[in-house]
């Protein structure tokens, strides 16, 4: 179910501003890459283009191509809402949908896919997703309570299901954890590591901990000054980078000296 | 608390009996803007008291008269005499209401999810200012353009659909019917439930959008699964405002009608129910006594229906509450 996912020298803009520059990088299947690099360096937008969100920001466009499996995401006659039904993603900022309950949020993307499903089939899928995203127990009496009264914790976790309901082949996490408690995050990163048995899991966070403990390889990006374009400076395995990185400005950036 | 102890601190270092340390200073600034804020909430509620008082003391001489006496003096009795008249206010604001609001909800949407930024800020304009058109102009324009323009439209309707009720009966030859009134009516609230909605679906968190887009919906699946529940709340209140706009409004259906007290389902004839408003104006000016009276109760019927719709629509959106996304 896990794809392999190859980058070809690919910018992002937002309208005229381009917020990244030339970036090329593979990214194995069922392994966890870490993305890292200061504030506003285009961690977020570059992850974006994975799943072709970033063209819904007005103005917003990308050159260059992105392969899963050999197919350009960015190809003539793609359909960027098959590509999404493909490449789950999950926000910095918790967003289940606070008209819908519980149930009806882990649903939500399984139902715009198949037209009809069996009732029987419907609850397995719910309590499998949500018994992978660690949220079952603390919520199976309560599946027809609105989403938005979870805690903040637990909306991440019904998030994180919510995407894997979708049966994707990648799984992007923009930040999964910043708005969470270090045992939630403890939760989340638990349960990153069994998603990957699965999954190919792409993770951007400002923890340098959670990097190391997570990932198995880790891409730095960085930027030259503010109006500059982000670019990728180096990516390798994560061993490497936290241990002997090639490049000077990776290992300011981890040791914390840098600016 | 913090906050109290804060600003005084600043202003007064040392505890004295006359500033004792935790009475919080009143600033000038809000004293004012309170008593400007309360003061006009007391004022609405003081209007809304005097309308009422004066809609129930005019009205009860014609309540409280003996139906064999009202009878004697040729006015009839009043709840026969209103029923047609409160039904042709509903008849004529639901019809307005099942063609304005699916029009109004996708203008609204295209504005603010469809159209391109030229386009949307430009069409926003054309349908406020349609808003700001008298209803006199309206009145003109559906008993002069409207009514003959559509009149082959109810022949047509007549003789194919007739087995339906609304569309049965003798259709008008002046095409001035409850149709032509409720058509007039739906484009006079198009604009405010248009531009109340589109508010609304601007308002989306971004968030939320995302979310559905990033489980691969479409855009009108994503409309479907965020804007809309979102807006839910508030698109119950446009169509209330417009409802009450299309309840109350006179002019227009004054002049496009010409009523009679009758109680129909048919949409199409000369014989059409007078709406409560329209009857009250054409009335008013030659009424005297006991029919001034009559007709300030029907004023007080009317009053009554809006409340009482509103009531029921403030029912509805609070059952929600819960999934409202308020919390
Ligand atoms: N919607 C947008 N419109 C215009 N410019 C944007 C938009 N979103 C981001 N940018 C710009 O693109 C650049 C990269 O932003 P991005 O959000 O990708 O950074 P990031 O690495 O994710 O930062 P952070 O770690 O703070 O989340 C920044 O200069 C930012 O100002
Ligand atoms: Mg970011």
């Amino acid at each position: 179910m896990s794809k392999r996912i190859e980058v070809n020298d690919l910018n992002c803009f937002y309208g005229k501003f381009k917020a990244v520059e030339d970036v090329s990088m593979t990214i194995q299947p069922r392994s966890v890459t870490a993305f890292i690099g200061p504030s506003g360096c285009g961690k977020s937008t570059f992850l974006r283009t994975l799943n072709r969100m970033h063209e819904v920001i007005p103005g917003a466009y990308v050159e260059g191509e992105v392969l899963i499996d050999g197919n350009n995401l960015y190809g003539p006659g793609v359909d960027p809402v098959n590509v999404r039904r493909q490449v789950g993603m999950v926000f910095q900022r918790p967003n289940p949908f606070p008209t819908m309950s519980i149930k009806d949020n882990v649903l939500a993307g399984y139902r715009l896919n198949k037209e009809r499903m069996k009732n029987s089939e419907a609850e397995a899928l719910l309590e499998k997703s949500l018994r992978s995203a660690n949220l079952w127990e603390e919520v199976k009496n309560r599946l027809d309570k609105p989403g938005s009264g979870l805690s903040g914790g637990q909306q991440q976790r019904l998030c994180i299901a919510r995407a894997i309901a979708m049966q994707p082949e990648v799984l992007l996490m923009d930040e999964p954890c910043s708005a969470l408690d270090p045992i939630s995050t403890l939760a989340v990163e638990d349960l990153v590591q069994e998603l990957k048995e699965t999954y190919t899991i792409v993770i951007v966070t400002h923890n340098m901990q959670q990097a190391a403990r997570v990932s198995d390889e880790t891409a730095f990006f960085n930027i030259a000054g503010t109006g500059a374009p982000g670019k990728l400076i180096e990516m390798s395995s994560t061993e490497k980078i936290f241990s002997t990185p090639d490049i000077k400005a990776t290992e300011d950036y981890i040791t914390g000296r840098f600016g | 608390m913090t906050s109290v102890t804060q600003s005084t601190r600043e202003v007064t270092p040392t505890p004295t009996p006359e500033h004792p340390v935790n009475k919080a200073r009143e600033r000038i600034g809000d004293r004012v803007f309170s008593g400007l804020a309360t003061g006009s909430g007391v004022t609405i509620l003081l209007i809304l008291a005097m309308v009422a008082g004066f809609l129930l003391v005019q009205a009860f001489p014609a309540l409280a008269t003996s139906p064999a006496e009202l009878e004697a003096k040729g006015y009839g009795q009043f709840w026969s005499w209103i029923l047609p008249f409160a039904w042709g206010t509903v008849y004529a604001s639901f019809w307005a209401l099942l063609m304005a609001v699916p029009v109004a909800i996708g203008i609204a949407l295209f504005i603010s999810h469809y159209a391109p930024r030229r386009l949307a800020s430009s069409l926003g304009y054309v349908i406020d200012l349609l808003a700001a058109v008298p209803s006199v102009v309206f009145g003109l324009w559906g008993s002069m353009v409207l009514a003959p323009a559509v009149q082959p439209l109810y022949l047509w309707l007549n003789t194919y659909l007739g087995w339906i009720p609304f569309f049965s009966g003798q259709p008008s030859g002046t095409g001035r019917t409850l149709l032509t009134a409720s058509i007039v009516l739906a484009v006079m609230i198009l604009p405010i439930i248009t531009s109340l909605s589109r508010e609304v679906f601007l308002q989306t968190p971004v968030l939320h959008q995302e979310a559905a887009l990033a489980l691969g919906a479409t855009r009108w699946e994503m409309i479907k699964m965020a804007v809309l529940p979102f807006g839910r709340a508030g698109i119950v209140s446009s169509v209330m405002l417009g409802l009450g706009r299309a309840l109350g409004e006179t002019m227009a259906v004054a002049m496009v009608l010409s009523g009679a007290p009758v109680i129909t389902l048919e949409i199409l004839t000369s014989q059409n129910p007078n709406t409560i408003a329209a009857v009250i104006a054409q009335n008013f000016p030659e009424a005297y006594g006991l029919k001034t009276n009559q007709l300030i109760a029907g004023g007080l019927t009317l009053f009554v229906i809006t409340l009482v719709v509103n009531s029921i629509a403030r029912l509805i959106v609070s059952r929600y509450k819960e999934f409202s996304g308020a919390n």
